[in-house]
């Protein structure tokens, strides 16, 4: 059976969802996210410290979504959005948790599976250090990037990341980022 | 030369780049998605008065958020005043942080390592 979207996106819109939201990531809908989530966090979460920690990981999930959704092809028009991207955040636990979703090409779907294994591998000091090293050698990528982002959530999280590809078709594979972060 | 005055707004800092005082400061959030476009004039006017700079240079940077992106933009703006001081030139870098945010403490740190001019680090009490 192939890759259900609606299906995932129900099961990703499950417990404690402060906002959910599928369809076009653009700029405009970025600051209207953080603008609501940001009130929300208000009223949840005493620590300020948390709620920057949060807030962060959500400005570098939704500009990741922003800068490397791979757009569909115009045979898939009609089915989804331009820039199409899934995009949740909801309390658990322990602390908040913040899922994207978007599709990905298959001929990238090694390099990015690479780079998350060995983000997920490092230790705070040796991540600290890749985002030094990064920071300070890497050019920037003309999507305004640098690779920067994922190694920044990593950061803010102690690697509370689970990630999964799933086969779409034989062009695509969807991606699914879980970023977990600890605090009330 | 003229000074740069740009207000904030909910994605990007507030900048006053001061060409009389040498006074510069760069206040607020910096999450905007192209960061380039926003810095670049910025950046240029440092390569500018870098030629002519004040005795003293001081620079504030209170930053609420900032994003990867900004930040090697941030760097950029660094590395224009690493070389006025490396003319031998009297810059001082105050680098303030909210008090309990360990994350932004932590960012000025890494700049520090990076271009080896001392922040001063000003903890911003309630």
């Amino acid at each position: 059976m192939s890759f259900d979207l609606e299906a995932c996106y129900t099961k990703m819109n499950t417990g404690k969802v402060l906002l959910a939201y599928k369809g076009s990531i653009t700029s405009e809908l970025i600051t209207n996210i953080l603008g609501v989530v940001e009130t929300k966090l208000h009223t949840t979460i005493a620590r300020s410290s948390v709620r920057k920690r949060i807030y962060n990981v959500l400005v570098e999930s939704l500009q990741n979504l922003y800068h490397h959704i791979d757009d569909l092809p115009t045979a898939y028009n009609g089915s989804f959005d331009v820039n199409f991207g899934i995009f949740v955040i909801a309390k658990c636990e322990d602390g908040f948790r913040v899922s994207t979703g978007n599709f990905v090409r298959k001929e990238k779907v090694k390099k990015l599976n690479e780079r998350l294994t060995k983000i997920r591998s490092l230790h705070p000091e040796e991540l600290k250090e890749l985002y030094k090293f990064v920071l300070n050698n890497q050019q920037f990528s003309d999507k305004g990037g640098g690779g920067l982002g994922l190694i920044d959530i990593a950061r803010r999280t102690d690697g509370n990341i689970d990630y999964r590809f799933e086969h779409y078709d034989e062009d695509f594979d969807f991606f699914h980022l879980e970023i977990y972060i600890l605090g009330s | 030369m003229e000074s740069i005055s740009i207000e904030g707004t909910t994605k990007t800092p507030a900048i006053s780049f001061n060409a009389d005082t040498g006074v510069i400061e760069i206040k607020g959030r910096s999450i905007p998605e192209n960061s380039i476009e926003f810095y670049r004039p910025l950046v240029e006017w440092l390569e500018e008065y870098g030629n002519e700079p004040k005795e003293q240079t001081t620079v504030n940077i209170q930053l609420e958020y900032f994003n990867t992106s900004s930040s090697k933009c941030i760097l950029d703006v660094f590395k224009k005043l690493e070389s006025i001081k490396k003319q031998r030139n009297n810059v001082v870098i105050n680098w303030y942080y909210e008090e309990d945010d360990e994350d932004m403490l932590e960012a000025g740190e890494d700049y520090e390592s990076i271009i080896r001019i001392p922040f001063k680090m000003i903890e911003i009490v309630d």
